[in-house]
């Protein structure tokens, strides 16, 4: 997502302890930014670096116990990074267990060494680790970010295979000094070491002894043709709490004496409060107290909803600084403004565009294209549980970034970063919404600046919730964005110029960019900042400029009256991981053979963190509006871990985009956001729901990311269908907002 | 007021306002946070129990209307499903059998909004399953929960 992934070149080690009782524990951790850096990243202008850190621990049962430290969001990162360790271990996965590494891991000093020498306050993965290990790697560990679907790439790759590899070595060493015979006669597998006579010990009965050796700093990996776990369906480990009620999410905190928070925020974005009376709401049953914050006024009681229907009834004037004049149209008006005046920076200039375009009797087709504004809406509503008391915060919360919420809140609070404590529940959904200081922009606070600012001023832990009304209305959104293309047409219809002219670049970089052989490019980029909160949104830039780029292909292609899957090939041939892909979405799709009467199909593909993803949607018009009734993907990510939370990631980005397509907008009005709930931002229901098939190729590229890459092929593939049906090109999102029961009369004159 | 509650077999007497959503007093006051808030509109079905063995979306049931009920809660469907103790229902061992959960806030209101059906519909065809299934979830796990649902009335 929105911050810098920088691959991990920088210092690594693994490090490694016995454990009081017998047991092993292993670490790998990266050398990272000073503990002074990272606080300044974690709060500043810069997201901050991602650094991992992974935990194995062996006990004397024979027990593998993987610690993650990402967040699960449900797309299974947990179980597959265990999958990970647990192949280079040899370990047998029935005895594996995972879990997530504590926040409040990462940072030693002395203060917090102090902390950990009363054995009750340790955390429970590290009772009876020595201090040593304790201070080393916690010297090397950082921030815990979740997000730009880098977990398995990024900690699985570094940390997962090199700790398990580590690990397997030095409790085959333990072995062979047990049996006084050579490492190399001896074998690992099912977590038991056999050796050249026979002998056999589990890895529980080594750990103690294997504890006594370093680990390698270059241990040797599985190659992948042997692998057994990696790459099979294993049941995940965070299923059965989520169909039992015990799941715990951020929501969920209870900590005793704990009162709970409901706001009145200030509708119009930057607004601050002017005056309020307060004496009726505490007069209500429960009601204990109300406290002021730059944004709003929350009311503290004894239960969520009366301090909600309190806040309700709460009278607030709020100075809205005028920006009660801004609306979607104002700010539409000013990226076409922007754009039309030609000040832009940058992005991608290749060959001669400008004379390409110049050029006497050059054929110029040209497209403008927006999208709106877009909340996460996670289903899971935002909130955070903080208490503040003897100059020490502890925080419970869900977030994607439960050390950069630890320096937020250290921040906010102007507590010592060493007095904060994090407990990380989990999340009902992230989409990079669950990022605490809204990917570095600190000038947008969140709910987690609020949940500390009222918890100052109440003397008890304090459960700040906000209302899907809030949440809809007071996220960080996904920008609205306009982009205007144009491209010149060869003789042969393919084109020999790109041109396109967009608003606000957003990571990653290269969203704007075509895999497209087009030997003149120009892309460039114009800022215009505006007051409403900004944040990443499942797959980030790409969400737009995916819509923008293939839909515009797709014109293209129709201009030179040729087939938009053979248009592509064509334009592809020189980037065969997306060619391959491209074709395997049409021969899945059945692309090009009759379908049922009413039926069209639209393609698109797209490259995003490192995976590629093609897929065609077939749609028919049912009122006016598209009926998705099925999707193909085919998906390039190198390596799959784990198939099947691989494919439902895919099917769950699927469903992500195809909502945003068919009816998302956040449209401001008066300077305030003005949908409410899903009553007016509407969701896909499992009646809307298409049919779904994903297939991952068989690929040796490095592992890419697959929480966000299928998420913004959709809606293009969507459009291109649309198009194919009615000839009515779709050049604004979401579909909602056209009429398409009427096709088009050229098209319909083309079409015969 | 005094509210009478029977919930997963447990009878509680409870001094709050009529008008406090079954929701929020599951909850906030007895402490059974597997029951979810998602929208608070009755637009998600995210709050889903069983009162009386209706589905009903809670956070917007008035704790007054279940005055006397007999509720089922996520806590309580393995049990109020004829289960063993610590065993699971057929429908929720379904539910671990297709890995429908992602981030899982939605699939406890899911869960209670699916066996509700199928207690009164043990062979409903997709198109009873689209209409009576319109909670909200937004990892999108639809494709799975219909899966899962094929797998019980295959059964
Ligand atoms: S919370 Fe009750 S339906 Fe959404
Ligand atoms: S599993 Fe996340 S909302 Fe349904």
């Amino acid at each position: 997502m929105a911050f810098e992934m920088k691959k991990p070149s920088r210092r690594q080690f693994l490090i490694a302890s016995g454990l009081v009782g017998g047991g092993l524990m292993l670490g790998y951790a990266m050398s990272g930014p000073s503990r002074r850096e990272r606080a300044a990243g974690a709060t500043g202008t810069k997201g901050g670096e991602a650094m991992v850190t992974t935990w194995l621990k062996v006990s004397p049962d024979n027990i593998v116990t993987v610690y993650v430290p990402h967040a699960d969001m449900g797309q299974g990162v947990i179980t597959a990074l265990a999958m990970m360790a647990a192949e280079e271990m040899e370990a047998d996965w029935s005895l594996v267990r995972a879990e997530r590494a504590p926040a409040d891991l990462a940072f030693a000093n002395d203060a917090l060494r102090g902390f950990f020498l009363k054995d009750s306050s340790v955390p429970g993965m590290l009772q009876g680790v020595n201090q040593y290990a304790w201070y080393k790697v916690a010297e090397g560990m950082s921030l815990q970010i979740t997000g730009g679907s880098s977990s398995v790439r990024f900690t699985g790759q570094s940390g997962m295979r090199h700790s398990g590899a580590a690990a397997k070595e030095m409790l085959v060493k333990a072995a062979a000094a047990r049996w006084g015979v050579s490492a190399s006669d001896c074998t690992a597998s099912m977590s038991t070491v056999t050796g050249p006579a026979g002998q056999s010990a589990t890895y529980g009965e080594l750990a103690a002894e294997a504890a006594e050796y370093s680990p390698s700093a270059t241990p040797k990996l599985k190659p992948r043709k042997d692998y057994t776990i990696v790459g099979t369906p294993k049941p995940r480990f965070d299923i059965p709490g989520k169909v039992d009620g015990s799941a715990k999410y951020g929501v969920d905190a209870e900590v005793p004496g704990m009162l709970h928070a409901a706001v009145k925020l200030a509708p119009v974005f930057g607004s601050t409060v002017v005056s309020y009376d307060a004496s009726e709401v505490l007069k209500r049953r429960g009601v204990k107290q109300v406290v002021e914050f730059p944004a709003g006024v929350a009311v503290i009681a004894d239960n969520f909803w009366r301090a909600k229907e309190a806040a309700l009834a709460l009278d607030v004037v709020f100075d809205t600084k005028g920006n009660e004049a801004t609306s979607s149209e104002t700010i539409f008006a000013a990226q076409a403004e922007a754009i039309a005046k030609g000040e832009s920076e940058e992005d991608v200039e290749k060959g001669d565009a400008a004379a390409a375009f110049a050029a006497e009797g050059a054929e110029i087709v040209a497209g403008q294209y927006r999208v709106p504004y877009l909340a996460h809406a996670c289903m899971e509503p935002m909130n955070c549980t903080v208490w503040i008391r003897d100059g020490k915060a502890d925080v419970w919360v869900g977030s994607q970034d439960a050390l950069g919420t630890r320096a937020r809140v250290a921040d906010v609070a102007g507590i010592d970063f060493d007095n904060v404590t994090v407990h990380s529940l989990l999340l009902g959904g992230g989409f990079g919404r669950r990022i605490p200081v809204r990917a570095g922009r600190s000038e947008f606070p969140s709910e987690i600046d609020w949940a500390v600012m009222i918890a100052k001023e109440v003397d008890a832990p304090v459960k700040l919730v906000y209302t899907r009304e809030d949440d809809i209305q007071h996220d960080a959104y996904r920008p609205a964005v306009t982009s205007h293309l144009r491209a010149v047409i060869g003789p042969d219809g393919y084109p020999t110029a790109w041109e396109n002219r967009y608003v606000y670049k957003d990571d990653p970089a290269e969203a704007a960019h075509i895999p497209y052989a087009v030997p003149n490019q120009s892309i460039r980029v114009v800022e215009l900042p505006t007051e409403i909160p900004r944040g990443p949104w499942r797959s980030v830039a790409h969400t737009q400029h995916t819509f923008f780029s293939e839909s515009f292909v797709d014109e293209l292609a129709y201009r030179a009256g040729k087939d938009p899957f053979e248009y592509r090939r064509a334009l592809l041939k020189d980037a065969p991981r997306h060619l391959a892909v491209l074709e395997k979405a049409a021969e899945m799709a059945g692309w090009g053979s009759k379908l049922p009467e009413g039926r069209y199909h639209g393609i698109a593909v797209q490259e995003s963190f490192e995976s590629i993803v093609a897929e065609v949607a077939e749609i028919s018009i049912v009122d006016g509006q598209p009926r998705v009734h099925r999707v193909v993907a085919a998906v390039d990510c190198g390596e799959v871990i784990h198939p099947d939370t691989a494919a439902q990631q895919v099917e769950s980005g699927i469903i992500y985009g195809l909502t945003a397509a068919l009816y998302g907008e956040i449209s401001i009005e008066g300077g305030a956001v003005a949908q409410t709930n899903f009553t007016d931002y509407e969701m896909l229901h499992l009646s809307e729901t298409p049919e779904i098939e994903v297939h991952f190729m068989d690929s040796n590229a490095p592992i890419g990311g697959l929480g966000e890459p299928a998420t913004p092929v959709v809606s293009a593939a969507v459009a291109n269908a649309v198009y194919a049906a009615t000839g009515n090109r779709v050049r604004q999102l979401p579909f909602k907002l056209h009429d398409l029961s009427t096709v088009s009369d050229k098209f319909a004159q083309a079409a015969d | 007021m005094s509210i009478t509650l029977t919930v997963n077999g447990q009878r509680h007497e409870l001094d709050v306002e009529p008008e406090m959503p079954l929701l929020w007093v599951l909850r906030d006051e007895l402490g059974l946070t597997g029951t979810k808030f998602g929208c608070g509109v009755a637009a998600c079905g995210a709050c889903t129990v069983h009162v009386d063995g209706v589905a009903m979306r809670t956070c917007v049931t008035p704790v007054e209307a279940a005055d006397g009920a007999s509720i089922t809660t996520i806590e309580g469907l393995a049990e109020a499903s004829g289960a063993a103790p610590g065993e699971l229902s057929a429908l929720q061992a379904a539910w671990v059998a297709k890995q429908v959960p992602q981030c899982g806030y939605c699939q406890s209101g899911m869960l209670m909004a699916v066996s509700a059906l199928l207690t009164e519909n043990p062979q409903p065809t997709d198109e009873d399953i689209d209409a009576a299934i319109t909670n909200v979830c937004r990892c999108g796990t639809y494709p799975r929960i219909r899966a899962a649902i094929r797998d019980v009335t295959a059964a």
